[in-house]
């Protein structure tokens, strides 16, 4: 257990935590981009499913156990995912103390510039996000039992249904060097496999995007109201 | 040829340091860069100032020793080579060349363009070795390597420590070099009873110096020797295991 602790010590154990903490988050992402395409369905189906995220694991479950279970480990998730990146990001800040007169990036992607700050802005979203759906008070008019109104309500604000398409860029962005450090920093690379790998994270974070931004872009055309 | 120079200049470690523009003249295309370089230190002489310092040794691309940056490229714009054998026919007259040390806290400067690199011999003291009896020479085809893992062992061998991945990276990592150290050794039957061992010491070394690895692939680019960001993640899965398996020769 010590052994497995120490972890925390390397850089690259850090990774590990931030590539396995990724991995759950990158599951969410999917699971919630997917559920939500449910919207499309109107909006009982779409209360049905929002209620039925709370009934999940019944009659084992007492309602909302299975979904508080999830938010625990999600929670968790994005605080080791930002810890561990925020600690090594200031400590390879401190070994390069100073800077190249010239630099050119030689990086494979530019998606991998754009993880730290990028992180960052992800956060302040799903922070505004939650307020937004979950617990109500950024909502134009926000009522509990109702999550299909309240999607409605939001996306019609032509500036937050802009914000929200906005922050899915470097969304993308993220899941796209990710998915792919994830594969790397796990040592998931097998020769045979390898040339897959690019594709997938692109995929996913194609797929993540467009589902994403379908959201808002069919309220704004009037598609779901 | 006829180039502009701009060469940071720093008289020692304590120094603050600055670029110094110099006009280089009558280069030949045929010079490498290097030559270019003692051509000016030459006229540099000539005229009574300093010598740019510059580190190099067998100038044939397999030492290590050579490296720094031109215009904020690891051993200049050619993929696979170092700057030793980078010939000047790749500038066209008039060039303006910016040239720096390579920057990273593992490296101090030492002088102008040279580093200390020590640091990179700390790591390969904490684990880039194996133990073998000494004696008489054991049969060489005793001990039978895979062809594929003779291969990729080779690939990872070839590096030859300039530094080159360190200075490209953003984050100012090792990583690279101690994977290419950790691999040559973890893919050949010898490196096996101190391979979990290895990686551990190896990398908490590269940590006391360097930063950390996020997969940005600078390194790979910059390398004179092409070692590939494969090697990273081998090194990544050594890890884990190391942390993760049922102690053998841990602990
Ligand atoms: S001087 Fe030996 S590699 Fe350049």
């Amino acid at each position: 257990m010590r052994r497995v602790l120490s972890l925390w010590d390397s850089s690259v154990g850090k990774k590990i935590v931030m590539a396995v903490t990724g991995l759950i988050l990158i599951l969410f992402v999917l699971g919630h981009a997917f559920g939500n395409l449910k919207v499309y369905q109107g909006r009982e189906a779409f209360n049905h499913y929002a209620e039925g995220l709370r009934a999940f694991g019944a009659p084992l479950l007492a309602p909302s156990q299975a979904l508080w279970l999830v938010r625990i480990v999600l929670i968790v998730s994005v605080v080791l995912h930002i810890w561990a990146g925020v600690q090594l990001n200031l400590r390879s800040r401190a070994m390069r103390p100073r800077a190249y007169r010239k630099y050119q990036h030689l990086e494979f992607a530019f998606a991998s510039r754009t993880m730290f700050w990028g992180g960052l802005l992800i956060f302040a979203f799903v922070t505004y996000h939650l307020l937004d759906f979950t617990f109500g008070p950024a909502n134009p008019s926000f009522v509990r039992s109702d999550p299909y109104h309240n999607f409605v309500a939001s996306f019609q604000v032509p500036w937050i249904a802009g914000a929200y398409i906005l922050a899915m860029i470097p969304l993308g962005f993220h899941l796209y060097h990710g998915f792919w450090s994830m594969l790397q920093t796990l040592g998931a690379n097998n020769p045979r496999y390898n040339v897959y790998r690019r594709p997938t994270a692109l995929v996913l974070a194609w797929a993540i995007f467009l589902v994403n931004i379908s959201f808002p872009l069919a309220v704004q055309l009037g598609f779901v109201r | 040829m006829n180039l502009t120079l701009h060469v940071w200049r720093q008289n020692g470690p304590a120094d603050e340091g600055r670029f110094v523009t110099y006009r280089v003249e009558g280069a030949s295309a045929h010079m490498s860069f290097l030559e270019m370089l003692d051509h000016l230190n030459e006229q540099l002489i000539k005229k009574g100032e300093d010598p740019i310092a510059f580190d190099s040794d067998c100038r044939e691309g397999i030492c290590g020793m050579c490296g720094f940056m031109i215009n904020g490229e690891p051993h200049g714009p050619l993929p696979a080579t170092t700057v030793c054998q980078l010939h000047m026919r790749h500038y066209q007259d008039g060039d303006e060349l910016w040239l720096e040390p390579w920057r990273a806290a593992g490296f101090p400067v030492i002088k102008d363009l040279v580093v200390d690199r020590s640091a990179f011999d700390r790591i390969i003291a904490a684990g880039g070795y194996i133990s073998v009896r000494t004696g008489s020479a054991p049969e060489a085809n005793s001990t039978r390597v895979p062809k594929i893992n003779a291969d990729a062992a080779m690939d990872a061998a070839e590096c030859i420590a300039c530094g080159a991945c360190v200075a490209a990276c953003p984050n100012a990592s090792a990583m690279l070099f101690t994977a290419a150290k950790v691999a040559h050794l973890a893919l050949l039957p010898q490196g096996q009873p101190e391979r979990y061992l290895r990686v551990v010491e190896m990398v908490n070394q590269q940590d006391a110096d360097f930063g950390h690895c996020t997969n940005h692939g600078a390194c790979q680019n910059a390398c004179p020797k092409a070692i590939s960001t494969d090697y990273i993640a081998m090194l990544n899965g050594d890890l884990r295991r190391a942390k993760f398996r049922r102690p053998t020769d841990l602990d």
